[in-house]
């Protein structure tokens, strides 16, 4: 990647830190260390300690900065970054957006909108810089007395033991060693850390070249992504336009197999470029890069005590904004997982479903990236062919427009999980286990609004039984949330939406687990019932 | 639902007649785009994925039948050289 505009967004210093001072003997010892202190990293370890664990959290580097990178933060994540405290600080600095528009030549194909129904909390998307998504994280990271943050601490040895893993650390200072009982490899695509625990990372290579510019004007395109096939402007590739905060636009062009990436991305080649596509040439450049792309992931996401998370484990196309959404879903999806193994309360083979998970996860969303890829980038001429006869018939046919694939961007996977308990009851809608709770308006039953997502999240997110009213009221296991709807105590449902939502009748409940997943839902909820899914959710069973 | 390869058509001259027509005055380049784009318009009638993959493999296994076909007789024709 190479910077038109290099800016360190915020810079941080290397504190030595009394773990350096130890002898080979008297190693310091911790539960928990997490590398990279990317999007995922900063997330699982803030999620960590919410949890009341202790987090090392070590990063090669001392600052965040260089270019936007990830802009599209999904409904998902938001909802997520909610939990952790910073979702209301993410999408007030970010562009909220739901539309997209996608153009053949200078006439749109269609439009369509990815959260066409109210009463959510939050939107589809955002789009928010990576750096500022990275400095919102390490200001709540700050707050939680129980993260040890230490950078320029690069990991350069592992050594994997019965129990835990010995780490070497490089800093300024000179190398040292500690001990942790698991260590979560949030290190990205070029991960130290795959390497180290000798991991294959194969998969498909993309040979056509993409050029990022993110260039600064003031502009009154809509708050839409707006994706070309084939734009006058840039005839015969694609091409994507796309707004940030602080009037940052970033566009994304496809170029050929062949072209000369070093003279592609000289900021005299890639203006006339830009020009031609505003009908101006008003803007500055923030950053411009050309990159190549693969789709890949590793065959197994945990080993022995290392554990990987987010690009370091799977990579994706952009197409889909599905490389850092999917990251915060692995982070989710392993904290609770981690915590509960590490207090004792799951064994140590619940972390395999975050493997049996994850990685299905990182299946459908490479499929998926993939699919878009070879759309906008035909491999044969017949495939050329079939891409013209979609986007032709997509002019008079419902059925085209549908097929025409500018990126199908980023939603939950949904889980065929060893903790869900299969259906018993009859189902018309409302989601299956293995599925991300859907979100609803409901009040406190004192006054006020809130939303479904807020109820799941107060006083600490952990298994849940949403229950709905007028059913036989039902005694929650302990340690389980209750969150009751309709009744004399609980939450009100005015418009009825989580009813529907939900499939609700009179008695229906669903055990959330502490991701905001289905792990169960019953129309006749027993004590007994509710205790058996909860322990297959827990991994005891 | 499975793929139906029984006779549908009352009269099938009539329907392979009608797509014999459909490529005429065509270059070989236009009747491939008009092919792609009557398959896509046939595949999305039919609505059946499943149906799809098994019209998908009847047409790859007549390719592969074609091409062992093709071997056998050059094989053949080398031997009687």
């Amino acid at each position: 990647m190479a910077h038109a505009t290099t800016q360190a967004k915020t810079q941080f210093g290397y504190r030595r830190h009394p773990d350096q001072d130890r002898s080979q003997a008297d190693l310091a010892e911790h539960a928990i260390v997490v590398v990279g202190a990317g999007p995922v990293g900063l997330s699982l370890a803030v999620d960590l300690a919410q949890r009341g664990q202790r987090v090392v959290l070590l990063d090669d580097a001392d600052r965040i900065g260089e270019g936007s990178r990830a802009i599209c933060f999904s409904k998902r994540s938001l909802e997520y970054w909610d939990r952790l405290g910073v979702g209301d600080r993410m999408v007030a600095k970010g562009v909220v957006w739901s539309v997209g528009r996608i153009f053949h030549g200078d006439a749109q194909l269609y439009q369509f909108n990815l959260l066409p129904e109210e009463g959510h909390k939050r939107p589809a998307f955002i789009n928010l810089q990576q750096y500022y998504a990275e400095s919102y994280l390490v200001d709540r990271v700050a707050e939680l007395p129980d993260i040890d943050l230490r950078w320029r601490n690069k990991v350069i040895a592992l050594e994997q033991r019965n129990d835990g893993v010995a780490l070497t650390i490089a800093t300024p200072d000179g190398p040292y060693r500690l001990l942790a009982q698991y260590v979560i490899a949030c290190d990205g695509a070029r991960s130290a850390l795959r390497q180290m625990v000798g991991a294959e990372f194969g998969g498909q290579v993309f040979e056509d070249q993409f050029l990022i510019a993110d260039v600064k004007m003031s502009a009154e395109f809509p708050t839409e992504r707006w994706f070309w096939f084939d734009p006058p402007f840039h005839a015969g590739r694609s091409a994507l336009l796309h707004k940030q905060p602080d009037d940052v636009w970033r566009i994304d062009l496809q170029l050929s197999r062949d072209a000369d990436p070093v003279a592609e991305k000289r900021p005299e080649n890639v203006r006339p470029r830009i020009a031609r596509m505003l009908g101006h040439d008003k803007f500055e450049f923030e950053w411009i890069s050309l990159y190549k792309f693969q789709c890949r992931r590793m065959d197994r996401f945990v080993h022995g005590r290392v554990i990987f998370a987010g690009d370091s484990a799977h990579q994706v196309s952009p197409f889909g904004a599905r490389g850092a959404n999917s990251g915060l879903e692995d982070a989710e999806n392993l904290s609770w997982k981690l915590d509960r193994v590490l207090r004792g309360a799951s064994p140590a083979s619940l972390l395999e479903s975050y493997h049996v998970e994850r990685s299905a996860a990182a299946d459908e969303n490479i499929r998926e990236s993939t699919r878009s890829t070879d759309f906008m980038a035909p491999n044969t001429r017949q495939e050329a062919r079939l891409r013209k006869a979609v986007l032709s018939l997509a002019k008079e046919t419902e059925f085209g427009k549908r097929m025409v694939n500018g990126g199908r961007l980023s939603v939950p996977c949904v889980y065929d999980s060893p903790l869900s308990t299969a259906d018993v009851d009859e189902w018309r809608a409302g989601p299956r286990p293995g599925t991300s709770m859907p979100d609803a308006p409901i009040a406190p039953r004192s006054g006020g609004n809130a939303f479904l997502t807020d109820a799941f999240r107060e006083g600490g997110t952990r298994f849940a039984l949403l229950a709905f009213g007028n059913g036989p009221a039902i005694e929650t296991p302990a340690g389980v949330k209750a969150i009751r709807m309709d009744g004399a105590d609980g939450w009100v449902d005015a418009a009825g939406l989580a009813a529907r939502r939900y499939d609700a009748e009179p008695g229906t409940a669903y055990l959330l687990r502490p991701d905001g997943y289905v792990a169960a839902r019953f129309r006749h909820p027993s004590r007994a019932i509710v205790e058996a899914a909860l322990a297959r959710a827990e991994g005891l069973n | 639902m499975v793929l139906s390869t029984s006779s549908n058509f009352a009269k099938p001259d009539d329907a392979f007649r009608a797509i014999v027509e459909a490529h005429r005055g065509l270059s070989d380049a236009q009747s491939a785009d008009f092919d792609a784009a009557l398959v896509l318009i046939l595949a999305n009638h039919i609505g059946d994925l499943g149906v799809l993959r098994e019209a998908i493999a009847l047409a790859r296994h007549r390719m592969i039948d074609e091409q062992q076909q093709q071997q056998q007789q050059q094989q053949q024709q080398q031997q009687q050289q």
